[in-house]
């Protein structure tokens, strides 16, 4: 049995009500929705992979791609806002060349926007795989990701 | 009716509860709409159909709000009017606004929506839609960039159609209509039907075109370039050219072919003949020698995918007689080329089709023999008149002509296969006669006609009593095979077209034909069947002639390799 079958039998009652439920479980699981799992959610509901694409895109919660090797955190809280959160956002995504809820193809990085960390007094906050990044800027941003992809080539 | 309303001054009656937009329509007040959808239960999602309420003074959506007593509505005040014409503004303050260059030009509900609503110049600049085309289906193509999220695509996909490859995407000012995934519809489960087409009121949803391929065909000199088109078309074009629905141009349109440079004009109703022929001794074959049964048609190739990829376990069902469209293909290159002492690479073969999933067919690698397929391009209806005007063909100025030998003469049977039941209706005449050895002594089999969704009758052939059905929407074909799967027995062989009501409705036709309008379609190839003589397949000259001297016997030799397929499943995003 995969996995997914395993999260579904918690589901016998295969009304469409379960849907968000299910998802999280497979989220949670394997940090993403995957298209196999979507496939076999819908045999399970008896819904069109259409819908289920179309509802679970519909919250922010959920991912398509699992995540990168160094998976950034960007808080968009309000205090990491007023200090331009969202140029620290459209940065990383120019640096890196992906959307945040996508991971580069080299499978390295992905990015996450998420709700206040709880660390207002170092905004705009950044982590990389839990590591806190305190008043990160445009170039500290670009240093960073140059020392990642610089420890991935000595590995 | 049971109460009154006050409808911009006047009391207008109304049946408690029915929708206040049933009511103005009944009463000649157009209010606009986009996403509302006949039948369907409204989403008031788009507010194009807002009026005012002066009870409570609010704005309402007419397509989802119940008429009650003491109503009192205004559907024309200036705040309504300001108000829809802001919603305009809006919807094109993010589209590409480039109408000169679109298929739909001339022919869009926004275009007419702005224009109603003296649209005059850009108020609202919003950032432009900026999304990719599909291309990679062979029948569709999808702009999302002009979609306005109206959801009716949507809504024709998944409740006639029971496919569902589209939905909404994302939320917000991100909300697009897409497939799982973002993945090319050529790799979801559409079915290429164009239903999505028909309802679309931009023209984000298109077929695919092939009129430069075409084109160069016609000025290659050492092509012979034949056109065949299918039963339906010259009962569906009236609408295009904007003559009386129903009309039956069939005379003029083989001389327009002619005038473009066709060198052949052939006609579909023929190899639907062949079809029957060659059908009608499939089921009594599978009848007597206990074959899979129910037998079922396999001449739409939007069912035949749907079959595919939703319900493979009647693939053993499906009929293995290829479509008119693919016989006529195989025999043009084939018999037809040896006639005219060609090779098959020399005959360029186009059909017109009132179907997009013919385009798809026509790729099939099925479809091909000794890798050249049968059929080379596929035309629409509504491409053929575009086709048409290209050339300068003036349809109201042209005398009528006959089709060409030896592929040209139907038997009005043949003829039927254009709305649903016809199939059916032709293979039971034939296979009357086959068992029997006698006609029918009354042709039309009343049970099988008309628009329904599903349509059952026994037939009497002799000593055989043949349970049959016919259904059209696939969503109706769905809920008959889950019938069958639950062990209903009484069927032995079904007629599934995609379309409702058959190809007179086919994806491919005219945007915008109303009921009365396909009822119309309907009646003409009624009438003829009414009016001509030949009304039985196994009576065409033509078709005893090219069993005679090409074919032999129906399920023979030539016939198996030419005329005959198998289909597996496929495995899609369903
Ligand atoms: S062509 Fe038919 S199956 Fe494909 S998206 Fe349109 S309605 Fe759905
Ligand atoms: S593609 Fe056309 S029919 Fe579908 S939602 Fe967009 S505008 Fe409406
Ligand atoms: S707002 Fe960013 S940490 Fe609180
Ligand atoms: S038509 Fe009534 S809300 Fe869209």
């Amino acid at each position: 049995m995969t996995e997914v079958q395993t999260i579904l039998k918690k589901y016998p009652d295969t009304g469409r009500d379960n849907l968000i439920p299910i998802l999280q479980d497979i989220q949670n699981n394997d940090g993403y929705l995957s298209k196999d799992s979507i496939i076999e959610v819908g045999k399970h509901l008896h819904m069109p992979t259409s819908k289920i694409f179309g509802v679970a895109t519909f919250y922010n919660q959920f991912r398509f791609e699992p995540y990168g090797k160094y998976h950034i955190q960007v808080c968009r809280g309000t205090a990491c806002h007023v200090l331009g959160s969202k140029t620290v956002l459209q940065e990383l995504e120019k640096n890196l060349k992906i959307k945040a809820g996508q991971t580069s193809r080299d499978g390295l990085f992905s990015i996450e926007v998420v709700a206040c960390i709880g660390a207002c007094g170092l905004a705009p906050v950044i982590t990389v795989n839990g590591e806190f990044h305190a008043k990160v800027t445009a170039q500290s941003i670009a240093r960073l990701i140059e020392e990642y992809k610089a420890l991935e080539e000595l590995a | 009716m049971d109460i009154t309303v006050n409808i911009n001054n006047q009391e207008l009656e109304a049946n408690q509860g029915e929708m206040l937009l049933d009511v103005l329509n009944r009463n000649g007040i157009k209010v606009p709409t986009l996403c509302h959808i006949k039948d369907a239960f409204p989403t008031g999602a788009c507010r194009m159909c807002v009026v005012e309420d002066l009870n409570s003074g609010r704005l309402v959506t007419a397509c989802s709000f119940p008429v009650e007593l003491n109503m009192k509505i205004q559907t024309h005040s200036p705040r309504v009017v300001e108000s829809r014409k802001t919603i305009i503004e809006l919807l094109l303050s993010n589209h590409p606004d480039d109408c000169l260059y679109c298929v739909r030009n001339k022919n869009c509900e926004l275009q007419d929506l702005a224009d109603e609503h003296h649209v005059r110049n850009r108020r609202i600049r919003g950032q432009k839609n900026k999304q990719h085309l599909d291309i990679s289906s062979a029948s569709i193509v999808r702009d999302p960039e002009k979609c306005i999220l109206c959801g009716r695509c949507v809504y024709v996909c998944e409740q006639v159609m029971g496919v569902a490859c589209i939905d909404f995407i994302n939320r917000g000012n991100k909300s697009t209509v897409g497939t799982a995934f973002h993945q090319g519809l050529n790799t979801s489960s559409c079915i290429n039907c164009g239903q999505c087409i028909m309802v679309c009121p931009t023209g984000a949803l298109t077929e695919q075109n092939h009129f430069a391929e075409i084109q160069q065909a016609l000025n290659d000199p050492a092509k012979k370039v034949v056109v065949q088109y299918a039963p339906s078309i010259s009962v569906s074009m009236a609408e295009e050219l904007g003559m009386e629905s129903g009309k039956d141009i069939n005379g003029i349109l083989n001389a327009a072919l002619r005038k473009v440079g066709f060198d052949a004009v052939f006609d579909s109703s023929f190899s639907a003949d062949l079809t029957i022929m060659e059908e009608s001794a499939e089921l009594i074959d599978r009848i007597q020698n206990g074959g899979t049964l129910p037998m079922i048609t396999s001449c739409c190739p939007g069912w035949v995918k749907y079959a595919e990829e939703f319900t493979p376990e009647f693939i053993p069902n499906l009929s293995s007689c290829k479509s008119p469209q693919q016989m006529m293909g195989a025999v043009i290159k084939s018999y037809f080329a040896d006639i005219e002492k060609l090779k098959a690479d020399e005959i360029y073969s186009v059909s017109i089709m009132p179907c997009t999933a013919k385009k798809f067919e026509a790729q099939r690698e099925e479809m091909t023999q000794n890798g050249i397929s049968d059929v080379d391009a596929v035309l629409t209806t509504r491409e053929l008149t575009r086709f048409l005007k290209l050339y300068g063909v003036d349809m109201f100025r042209i005398q009528p002509e006959s089709t060409d030998s030896p592929l040209g003469f139907r038997s009005t049977a043949g003829k039927l296969f254009g709305a649903s039941g016809g199939v059916m209706e032709a293979a039971i005449r034939t296979a009357h006669y086959k068992i029997t050895g006698k006609e029918l002594t009354k042709f039309q089999v009343q049970a099988v006609r008309g628009f329904e969704g599903r349509k059952e009758a026994n037939i009497q052939l002799g000593e055989l009593e043949l349970g049959v059905a016919v259904v059209s929407g696939l969503a109706n074909a769905r809920k008959l095979l889950d019938e069958i799967k639950n062990g209903r027995k009484d069927i032995h062989f079904i007629e599934v077209m995609a379309c409702p009501g058959g190809c007179i409705g086919g994806g491919g036709q005219h945007i915008g034909t109303s009921e009365e309008e396909l009822k119309a379609r309907m009646g003409a190839l009624y009438r003829i069947d009414e009016n001509e003589p030949v009304k039985v397949s196994h009576k065409n000259p033509e078709i005893i002639e090219l069993y005679n001297k090409f074919l032999g016997e129906p399920l023979g030799h030539k016939s198996h390799e030419l005329l005959h397929t198998k289909y597996n499943e496929r495995k899609v995003l369903v």
